[in-house]
C-alpha cells in the first residue's frame, strides 16, 4: 500500500485547511478593525457633539445642525449584532469588548440627546430597549422587528438597544434609574417602562411620543397625496 | 453540544477534502496507466477465451429481446460465446420471448421456479464450462465492442474479474437525465478505484469473471439483495484482483420515476451497509490495501456524513423559515429587494467552514468535469448537468435515510 500517497494527500489537505484558517483570521482581523474604526468615529462624533453642546450655553438651539448626533451608531450596532448572531470570527473576548464600548457609546449618545431635548424643548423621540442574549427570547426577536419597522416609518426615532444580561454596571444603573424589573423584552419610552411584546400599532396608539410621530407622518402623507392628485387632475375651464 | 457538532463538521470536511484530493492524485497516476492500456488493447487478442453470458430474467418481456440482440451483436467469435437465458418463473410473457431463441446456436434457454437473481446465477453457473463467465441484467444492453476491450485484461493471470463502464440507456425523463450525470461520475470513480485495487462492486451488467473465481470461492450469495457487492467484497478479502475497463460500455435502463429510483437506491445503500458490516474485519487492515484502509471506511462514513450535513441544512432552513414566520406574524409581509448599493463585504460569511466548504465544492466541480470528459469524451453544460446539480442533493438523503433506518432497525427491504 502506498503510504507516501496518503502522506502527500494529508499534506495538501492540511495546507488547504491551514490556508482557510489563515485567510479567515486575516478577514476577521479586518472586520474587527472596521468595527473598531466605526466605534472610534462614533466616539469622536459624540465628543464633538458634547463640545458643541457645551458651547450652546453661549449660543442658541438654532445653531444645532442635522449632523449633531452621530449617524454611525446604527451601522456599528448592525455589525456587532451580525458578529454576535451570524459569527464574524471574533473571539468571545473581542466581541464582549465591542459590545461593552457600543453600549457605553449608546448611553453617552442617549444622555446627550436627553440634555438636548430638555434644553431646546424638543419632544423626545427615543426608546431604550432591553433584550437578553441568554437563551432564546422570541418576544425580543419580535420586538426587534417592531422597532426596525418603526425606525423605517419614523427615521427621527432613535432606538438604543441594550443587552440586559450583559455584565455592564452602566446598563444596571440605567435600569435602576427607571426602576425596571429584570424582564426582557423591556422598553423605556419617555421615562415610562413597558414590558413584554407590543405591536407597531399598539406602540403608535398607546405611546404618546410615537403617536405624535404617527400623526405627523399621516398628515405629511395626506398632504403629499393631495398635492399629487392636484397635479394629476386636468384643469377645468 | 455546539462544540461536538463543530468537531464533527470539521472532521467530515477534512475527510471529504482528503478523499477528493486522493481521487485527483489517483487521476494523474491513472493518465499514465490509460496510455499503457491503449497499447495493450491495440495489440489485439492473441487467444480468444471462451465466454458464457448469463441473462437472468424476471418479468422482462419488454426489454429482454433487445438485451439478447445486443449480446448477439457482440464483436466476438461466435464459437467462443455462449448465452444462457434463464427465466426465473416470470408471470408475464418473458418465457415466450426466450423460446424464440431456443434453436439459436450458442444459446441455451431455461425456465425455473422463481428464486431470485442469486438462484438464477447459481443455476447457470452449474452448467457453465467456459473460461470466462459474465452476467447481463435483462434491462441492460452491451456495446458491440465491449467484450473485445474486456478480454485482453485477462492476459494478466492475476486479474480475476473485469467490470465495464455503465451508462444510462436513452435518458428521457428528468430523473433519467440526472442519473446520466451520476453514472458518468460512477465511470470515473470506478476507474480510479480500479487503479488502486479498491473496487467493491462487480455490477450485474456485464462484469466478467474467470470461472475459477466461483470454483475457488463458491457461487453467489443472497447478500441483502446485492450479490454483486458481496461477491466483490469476498474477492477483495481473498485478494482476487478486480479491474475496470472504462472503454467497455454497457447501457442500462435507469428508473424514470422517483419511487422506483428510491427503491433501487435504498436496496443498493442497504446492501452496501450490510455487506460492509459482514466484511467489517477488512476495515483499517493494511493487508487489504486501499480498500480496507481507506475506501470501505470512507464509503461508509460518507453515508452518515451526508445524512448529518442534510440534517444540519434542514435545521438551518427550518430555523430561517421560523424566523420569517415570526417576522410575518409580527409586522406582516414586507418584501424589499436587497439594496446592492449598500453592499458591504463585512456581512459576507468569511468563517473557516465557508472557505473549506468552498474548496470542497470547487474540487467536486473539477472532479465532475474530469468525470464527464472521461465518460463522454467532453464536458459541457447541459440540462442533465443542471438537473444533477440541483436535484440530486435533494433526493439522495431520502434513500440514505431509509437504508440506514432499515439497517439499524433490522427491517428487510425488497428487490422490487
Amino acid at each position: 500500500m502506498d503510504t507516501r500517497k496518503y502522506l502527500i494527500t494529508f499534506l495538501i489537505t492540511a495546507t488547504i485547511f491551514g490556508t482557510a484558517v489563515f485567510t479567515s483570521n486575516i478577514l476577521s482581523g479586518k472586520k474587527l478593525e472596521d468595527v473598531r474604526s466605526i466605534g472610534n468615529r462614533v466616539s469622536l462624533d459624540i465628543l464633538a457633539s458634547e463640545i458643541q453642546f457645551a458651547l450652546l450655553e453661549e449660543t442658541s438651539c438654532q445653531d444645532i445642525g442635522p449632523g449633531f448626533l452621530s449617524k454611525e451608531l446604527g451601522p456599528l450596532g448592525e455589525r456587532i449584532a451580525y458578529a454576535e448572531n451570524q459569527g464574524a470570527g471574533f473571539s468571545t473576548a473581542d466581541l464582549a469588548s465591542l459590545k461593552r464600548s457600543y453600549f457605553l457609546l449608546e448611553i453617552k449618545d442617549y444622555l446627550l440627546m436627553k440634555r438636548l431635548t430638555e434644553k431646546c424643548a424638543i419632544e423626545p423621540t427615543f426608546i431604550l430597549y432591553f433584550y437578553t442574549s441568554e437563551g432564546r427570547c422570541r418576544d425580543c426577536e419580535r420586538i426587534g422587528h417592531v422597532l426596525t419597522t418603526l425606525r423605517e416609518r419614523h427615521p427621527e426615532l432613535r432606538v438604543y438597544s441594550f443587552d440586559g444580561s450583559f455584565d455592564l454596571e452602566a446598563i444596571r444603573t440605567l435600569q435602576n434609574i427607571y426602576k425596571m424589573e429584570n424582564e426582557a423584552p423591556a422598553m423605556v419610552i419617555n421615562g415610562r417602562p413597558y414590558y413584554g411584546f407590543y405591536s407597531v400599532e399598539e406602540l403608535e396608539s398607546e405611546v404618546p411620543a410615537i403617536a405624535l410621530l404617527a400623526a405627523q407622518r399621516a398628515a405629511t402623507l395626506k398632504m403629499l397625496e393631495e398635492e399629487a392628485s392636484a397635479t394629476s387632475t386636468p384643469q377645468q375651464r | 453540544m455546539a462544540e461536538i457538532q463543530s468537531v464533527i463538521l470539521y472532521f467530515t470536511l477534512f475527510v471529504t477534502l482528503f478523499f477528493e484530493i486522493f481521487l485527483l492524485i489517483t487521476y494523474f497516476e491513472v493518465r499514465e496507466e490509460l496510455k499503457l492500456e491503449e497499447k495493450l488493447l491495440n495489440k489485439g487478442i492473441s487467444r480468444y477465451p471462451s465466454v458464457s453470458i448469463v441473462v437472468p430474467c424476471f418479468n422482462e418481456e419488454k426489454t429482454v429481446a433487445s438485451t439478447v440482440e445486443s449480446l448477439l451483436s457482440l464483436d466476438y467469435p461466435q464459437d467462443k460465446l455462449s448465452l444462457i437465458l434463464v427465466d426465473d418463473g416470470s408471470s408475464d410473457g418473458t418465457w415466450q420471448v426466450l423460446k424464440r431463441y431456443g434453436g439459436h446456436p450458442g444459446i441455451e434457454i431455461y425456465t425455473k421456479e422463481n428464486g431470485g437473481k442469486t438462484s438464477v446465477l447459481n443455476f447457470a453457473l452449474e452448467r457453465i464450462q467456459t473460461d470466462l463467465v459474465g452476467c447481463l441484467d435483462a434491462d441492460s444492453f452491451v456495446d458491440p465492442g465491449a467484450l473485445k476491450v474486456i478480454v485482453p485484461y485477462f492476459e494478466d493471470p492475476e486479474i480475476m474479474s473485469v467490470i465495464p463502464s455503465i451508462k444510462v440507456h436513452q435518458p428521457k425523463s428528468v430523473l433519467q437525465q440526472m442519473q446520466k450525470i451520476e453514472y458518468s461520475w460512477g465511470v470515473f470513480l470506478r476507474r480510479m478505484l480500479s487503479s488502486i485495487g479498491a473496487l467493491y462492486v462487480t455490477p450485474g451488467p456485464f462484469s466478467i469473471f474467470r470461472r475459477q473465481v466461483f470454483s475457488d470461492l463458491g457461487g453467489y450469495r443472497h447478500a441483502h439483495h446485492t450479490e454483486d457487492m458481496e461477491l466483490a467484497m469476498r474477492m477483495q478479502k481473498n485478494r482476487y484482483r478486480i479491474v475496470n475497463s472504462h472503454r467497455a460500455h454497457v447501457y442500462t435502463v435507469a428508473p424514470a420515476k422517483l419511487g422506483a429510483l428510491v427503491k433501487q437506491r435504498v436496496r443498493w445503500t442497504y446492501g452496501f451497509l450490510n455487506n460492509a458490516l459482514d466484511y467489517r474485519e477488512m476495515f483499517f487492515k493494511r493487508q487489504y490495501g486501499h480498500i480496507g484502509i481507506f475506501i470501505l471506511p470512507i464509503a461508509t462514513l460518507s453515508v452518515f456524513a451526508t445524512l448529518l450535513a442534510t440534517g444540519n441544512m434542514l435545521w438551518r432552513i427550518a430555523d430561517k423559515v421560523s424566523d420569517w414566520i415570526l417576522k410575518y406574524q409580527t409586522v406582516g409581509f414586507r418584501f424589499r429587494l436587497p439594496d446592492v448599493s449598500s453592499f458591504n463585504w463585512y456581512f459576507l460569511n468569511t468563517g473557516v467552514i465557508s472557505f473549506i466548504t468552498l474548496s470542497v465544492i470547487m474540487l467536486t466541480l473539477a472532479i465532475l468535469f474530469l468525470a464527464l470528459r472521461m465518460a463522454n469524451g467532453r464536458a459541457e453544460f447541459s440540462k442533465a448537468l443542471l438537473y444533477y446539480l440541483t436535484l440530486y442533493v435533494l433526493i439522495v438523503p431520502i434513500w440514505l435515510a431509509k437504508a440506514v433506518f432499515s439497517t439499524v432497525f433490522r427491517r428487510n427491504i425488497t428487490w422490487r
